[in-house]
Parts: structure tokens; C-alpha cells; sequence
């Protein structure tokens, strides 16, 4: 018999190590060491109902366990056999108490469907996607369905561009689909730019496969029989399974020539990016593919009319592509059972910053931050408080502690004054000062923009500076409203999606943050004590007892004072490095 | 190899290919095949995945486990990394976590031959959808 216990850190916060060593003592005193093992685990990701306890092989789970009850489920289930009942999960939508582990999928807040093959499967071998049903939906779709059908399925499923437009993709086609051409092309935009982000990068290292068929499909319903998948080149690994999983497809002639006797060509060949932000916007992307300046152009006309070397072209996110074949396989009517009423379906997204269970997860749209933070995510990392999370990357907004509950989708997100993006979440704790993570964003667009047009460069460039005198305790009252009219400003007149995005983090940390920002510029002070211009180090008088360690330790000789005397710091010297405050054995320096 | 010339061949391979996978995880008589997968992405890999199956690999053949070490992408437990899955004959699949190669000799000496699970254990939370 097996005892798991929960070594999430939210049940370690609430006791599992002190309930481990007590099954432990218990077991060990019952004499049963040799028969029951008591293991420590992850996070279950039920962290609200925590500590939990699973019982194996008959999956019993207990959750809430305290120390206390360590004594009788020893006593009753190890010994006797018997279920603790009133430790047992109760169902919350009957009130029903569930026994068995392997009933409470409800209790799962993920849904994996565009990572279904995600760690499943072997990517470098194309016999495994087909064992899991793959490429049967491009062999259903060429023999039973005609393009039109087939495009009214995915606008049925309701599904949205995953890249950050949430544009509806069945739209999408159809437009592409109604533009007579001689050629036309399919692209699967895999430029994946986002800091923090990486959920294209794992679909394609994960389950190649899925974004050749519905490209394919893509292909069959628009008329295209040419696909591109433009990829960034720092994407080594995604970039070799690629064409390992494109051999293999031709070799089974699932790409190329009449597919499947159908008569349908296609064929897909890579594309690498230089690794340019901007060349995540789709017309950015297809003059980079074209031999062209990665620099966007005026829309209309749209790509669907005018693309790639001049012919009608659908571009599609990676996630996207992804959830296709299962929706054709599955149904609209499944698809459109998940999620909320106008966003369908689950998202990945790329949890990172400060949470504990960093990582990918995928979770029906409408799922709220709390859920995801606290309970997937397994809450805050060192039991700090939860500040903010950024999502849509250097184009998005903060979501704050105001936000928690609410559900998460493309149209509550906007409104939240953030967007979905592609799914990079980053998490930030009460340590994290607001106006330098919208410096941060500021600094990567002013990098990454192209130069094309005026707000853009010149204005980014600006914003930029305004924060890095407020960061440095130079800003004014004007300053501020400057940054807000210069944002707006951008805004309205940038020339692509970049420039039209780049201020998000200034006006949502401004809206949601103001109180920070007033401390930069009228007390000349960093709440969270991250910008070092406005710390000073102190050493506390009363706690100082002259050890020296802190002046032994200073690489810049910046602390003078006699042995058993209190010291003191000359702030024109001190670098702040914080080396000073690790020596201290009494906590007698300070920031201020 | 074959080209797959219509959605009816395909499925006969599905089928032929699922029963393989099938012969593989239960094997024909219990304990017969280990089967092992390693989370492979580019960051089980920084992480020191390859190592890990390297020496699952090496070691399994050593000590005369009939295995099959395959490769697998993100199982999207980043902060855990390595991951691997252990999935013994008739049993439910395990996800390991934080497997350098000493915690892979503890998996095999313990989990593998004798069936004691080990520190470590990842619980799966999140539902697969049937295709």
C-alpha cells in the first residue's frame, strides 16, 4: 500500500511535512513499514481543498487532512480497510461524497485539446499521431466534406485565432476561400515572440504532426496546395522535428500528390525567421518570408486578398492550427460546448514569473485567474502576495488582485484593459515595482520596433525615457500626464499591431497602479523597493554592534565605523548591492 | 514505405499501429515491458533530459529490464524538469519529476522492480479528451 502526500507548496504551507512524519511514527509503530509506503508528491493542483491524501490502489482521496487525523486513517483505512468518510471529497454540484480518485475528473481545472499529444507521443515518429487518430481528420474532411462544409464546421466551432487577434478562424478561410487565384498559400506563423512565452514552441516540439493536417485541411478548404511555416531560427529543436515529421508525412504521401486518392494536393516547406518581434504581424511576416525588410504595410489589402509574392494567403497561429483537427474529428457542437459565449474552446497558456508550478497548461476559456494562479499554478512562490499578472505579452495589460474572478476571454480581457496575446502569463508578486515592469515591456518594443513609422520609433523611444526618469526619482507631475497623452497618441496612430499595442503596459499599469507611480515622482520613493536610484542603505544604530562583517564584505569600501561601534554607510559611495545586508547577523541594515 | 492511399488504409493503420502501442504498454505476459517516456522539449533538455534517458537506456539493459525508452515532447511540468513516465505492465502510467540520473536508478531499482513508488510523483491534473 502506497500513502501519497501532497508536496505542493500550498499543502506544505499548511502542514503535509508534519503530516508525512506523523504516518511515518504511525506506521512505524503499528509495524507496518514494510507494507505501506508513505511518498511525497507535486502539486495535485487542488491546493484549495489541501492538504490531500491519496490512498493507493484502491485511489481513495482525502483531502483537508490535518496532522490529527494522520492516527485514524491508519487506524481505519490502512489496518481495517475502511474509509474515513468524513475526510472524502464532496461533490459540490450533488453534495455527493467521491471515494475514488479517478472520479473527480471535475475537480481538473485543465482540458488539454491542442496539447492532447503533448508528452504523449513520440513527435519523431508519425506512427504514434496516427495511432491517436491522426490525420484522420484531413482523410474525413477529403472524403466527406466539400471546402464550404468544412469551413462551416470551424465557423460553428466558434474557434478564434489563438496568436492574439482572436479573430474567428472560420471567417478567416472562408474570406481566403472566396479570392479566385491561380495560387494561394497557407502559413502557419510560428514566430513566437512573446517574453515568457512558449506554447507554440512546445505544440511543435510536442505533436508536429497536428499543424501539418490542418494546415493540409486549411489548404483543402481556402484552395491552396503550397504551405509555409515561418519559424524563428532560435527554435532548433521545433525547427528538426519539422522536417522530420514533414518526411515522414510525404513518405506516407499524406503530403504531397492526390492525398489519400483524393486528388487534393499540398505540400509545406519551412520558412526561418531572424528572430524580429515584429515579424509576428502578418504582413511584417509575409514580407520577411518574401526576401523583404521584416516591416508591416497598411491593411487593406488584407493577406486574404493580398499576400505572400502578391496571391490570396491565410495566415494561422500554431495553437490555432492545433485545435483544428480535433474539432473536425470531434464536432463543432463539442468545441463549442467548452468555453464561454464568445470565446470557445480552452487556451494554452505559459506560466511564469512568480508562481510555483511554472509551466504550460491548458484550460477551457472562462476559467478565472484565481484558478489558474492559486489552484493550477499552485499560488505565489514564498508565500508572497499575488500583485499582478501580465498577459499578451509587451502588448498586453496587468490583470490585478481586482481581476481574480474574473473569467478569462478574449472580450473580458480586453475590457480588463489587457488581451489574451498568445498565451504568455507572467506573474508578479508585491515585490515586483509596476513601473519598471512597464519599463521593462517599453525597453523590449523600443528594441524590437521596426523604424517604419514615426510614433512607433520615435515615440516608444520616448515613453522610455519618461520611465527612466521616474524610475530614477527625476519624474514630474507633467511627465506623467505626458505618458499618458504620448501613449494614447501612439496608440491612434502607429502604423501595425506593435506600435497600436506597445503603451498597453504603461496605461494599464498607470490605471491599475497609479499610487506607485505618484511615489516615484512627488516622494521620490519604490514601494517594492526595486528601483535602486531611490533606495538608500542604512545601518540601524540600535541593532549595529560592530561586528565589521558588513564593511569586510562591501566591494566598494562604501561602510566605515569602529569595531563594536555602530557603522555607517556613505550613500555617495554605495553601489547597492544588497552584499552588506546578506552578511548582517543582527538585521541592522536597512533599505529606505 | 507504403503511401497511404485512402482514409479507409489509414484506419486499418491506426489500428495496426494502436494494437503495437497496446502489445508494447501490457505486454503478453506481466512484467514483460517497461515502458518509459522522456519529456524532451528544448526545456527538459536544458534540463538535463537527455542524460536521464541516456541513462535509463544504458542501465535497463544492464540490469535485464525489458523496457522501451521512448522520447516524448513538454509535458508541461517546466518547474520539475527532467519528467518522465513510468508505465508498468497492467498499471496506470507515473510522471516523475526532477529526475536527475541518481533519482533514475531510485525509479528503477524501487518503482521498476518492485513496484514501490518513489519521492518525486507528479499527479496528473488535467483531463485527456478521447479522440
Amino acid at each position: 500500500m502506497h500513502l501519497l502526500v501532497c508536496g505542493g507548496t500550498g499543502c506544505r504551507a499548511s502542514a503535509s511535512d508534519s503530516i508525512i512524519e506523523k504516518f511515518k511514527t504511525e506506521i512505524a509503530a503499528k509495524g507496518l513499514e514494510n507494507d505501506v509506503q508513505v511518498i511525497l508528491t507535486g502539486c495535485f493542483g487542488f491546493c484549495e481543498k489541501g492538504p490531500i491524501v491519496k490512498v493507493l490502489p484502491d485511489n481513495t482521496f482525502y483531502t483537508q487532512v490535518k496532522p490529527e487525523d494522520v492516527a485514524e486513517i491508519v487506524a481505519e483505512h490502512v489496518i481495517k480497510g475502511r474509509k474515513v468518510n468524513r475526510l472524502l471529497y464532496i461533490d459540490p454540484t450533488n453534495q455527493e461524497k467521491i471515494s475514488d480518485a479517478k472520479h473527480m475528473g471535475f475537480y481538473r481545472k485543465q482540458i488539454r485539446i491542442a496539447l492532447r499529444n503533448c508528452g504523449v507521443i513520440n513527435p519523431e515518429n508519425v506512427d504514434e499521431y496516427i495511432a491517436r487518430d491522426g490525420y484522420h481528420a484531413i482523410g474525413k474532411v477529403l472524403k466527406e466534406y466539400t471546402p464550404a462544409q468544412t469551413i462551416d464546421i470551424i465557423k460553428k466551432s466558434g474557434l478564434r485565432g489563438r496568436g492574439g487577434g482572436g479573430f474567428p478562424t472560420g471567417l478567416k478561410w472562408e474570406i481566403a476561400s472566396k479570392n479566385a487565384a491561380d495560387q494561394k498559400y497557407v502559413v502557419c506563423n510560428a514566430d513566437e515572440g512573446d517574453p515568457g512565452a512558449f506554447m507554440d514552441r512546445s505544440v511543435l516540439e510536442g505533436d508536429p504532426h497536428s499543424v501539418l493536417e490542418a494546415m493540409a485541411i486549411c489548404g483543402y478548404c481556402i484552395g491552396a496546395t503550397q504551405g509555409v511555416i515561418y519559424i524563428r531560427a532560435e527554435y532548433p529543436l521545433a525547427i528538426t522535428r519539422l522536417k522530420i515529421a514533414i518526411k515522414q508525412a510525404r513518405e506516407y504521401g499524406l503530403l504531397g500528390k492526390d492525398i489519400m486518392g483524393s486528388g487534393f494536393d499540398f505540400d509545406i516547406t519551412l520558412r526561418y525567421g531572424a528572430g524580429a518581434f515584429v515579424c509576428g504581424e502578418e504582413t511584417s511576416l509575409i514580407h520577411s518570408m518574401e526576401g523583404l525588410r521584416g516591416e508591416p504595410t497598411n491593411k487593406p489589402p488584407f493577406p486574404a486578398e493580398s499576400g505572400y509574392l502578391g496571391k490570396p494567403t491565410n495566415v494561422n497561429n500554431v495553437e490555432t492550427f492545433a485545435s483544428v483537427p480535433v474539432i473536425i474529428l470531434k464536432g463543432a457542437d463539442w468545441f463549442s460546448s467548452i468555453g464561454t459565449e464568445k470565446s470557445k474552446g480552452t487556451k494554452v497558456f505559459a506560466l511564469a514569473g512568480k508562481i510555483n508550478n511554472v509551466g504550460l497548461i491548458e484550460v477551457p476559456m472562462g476559467t478565472t485567474l484565481r484558478e489558474v494562479i492559486f489552484e493550477i499554478g499552485g499560488g505565489i512562490k514564498n508565500g508572497k502576495k499575488f500583485k499582478a499578472a501580465q498577459t499578451g505579452g509587451p502588448s498586453g495589460g496587468c490583470l490585478t488582485e481586482k481581476h481574480l474572478d474574473t473569467p478569462i476571454d478574449f472580450d473580458n480581457l480586453i475590457a480588463a484593459g489587457s488581451m489574451m496575446g498568445s498565451g504568455g502569463m507572467i506573474v508578479m508578486d508585491e515585490d515586483d515595482c509596476m513601473v519598471s515592469i512597464a519599463k521593462f515591456f517599453l525597453e523590449f518594443t523600443v528594441e524590437e520596433s521596426c523604424g517604419k513609422c514615426a510614433p512607433c520609433r520615435i515615440g516608444n523611444k520616448r515613453l522610455y525615457e519618461i520611465l527612466e526618469r521616474i524610475t530614477n526619482g527625476e519624474g514630474t507631475m507633467e511627465e506623467l500626464e505626458r505618458l499618458r497623452n504620448l501613449s494614447l497618441v501612439i496608440k491612434d496612430t502607429s502604423l501595425c499591431g506593435l506600435g497600436q499595442t506597445s503603451p498597453n503596459p504603461v496605461l494599464s499599469t498607470m490605471d491599475n497602479f497609479y499610487n506607485e507611480y505618484l511615489a516615484h515622482v512627488n516622494d521620490k520613493k519604490c514601494p517594492a523597493g526595486q528601483c535602486k536610484s531611490l533606495m538608500k542603505y542604512v545601518v540601524e544604530p540600535e541593532a549595529c554592534v560592530g561586528c565589521t562583517a558588513c564593511a569586510r564584505n562591501c566591494p566598494v569600501n562604501a561602510i566605515s565605523g569602529e569595531r563594536k561601534k555602530p557603522h555607517l554607510i556613505d550613500t555617495a559611495i554605495c553601489i547597492k548591492c544588497g552584499a552588506c545586508i546578506e552578511k548582517c547577523k543582527f538585521n541592522a541594515i536597512s533599505i529606505k | 514505405m507504403a503511401k497511404i492511399k485512402s482514409l479507409d488504409d489509414l484506419r486499418v493503420m491506426k489500428e495496426s499501429f494502436q494494437s503495437k502501442i497496446n502489445l508494447r504498454e501490457k505486454g503478453e505476459n506481466p512484467g514483460s515491458h517497461v515502458q518509459i517516456k522522456v519529456a524532451m522539449a528544448t526545456c527538459g533538455i536544458a534540463s538535463g533530459a537527455k542524460t536521464v534517458m541516456e541513462f535509463m537506456m544504458e542501465e535497463l539493459e544492464k540490469r535485464g529490464i525489458e523496457s522501451v525508452v521512448t522520447q516524448t515532447g513538454c509535458m508541461g511540468y517546466c518547474y520539475a524538469e527532467p519528467t518522465i513516465e513510468v508505465k508498468l505492465p497492467g498499471q496506470e502510467p507515473v510522471v516523475f519529476g526532477y529526475v536527475d540520473t541518481k533519482k533514475a536508478d531510485e525509479i528503477i531499482e524501487k518503482y521498476i522492480k518492485n513496484g514501490e513508488l518513489v519521492e518525486g510523483i507528479i499527479p496528473m491534473n488535467y483531463e485527456t479528451i478521447d479522440n
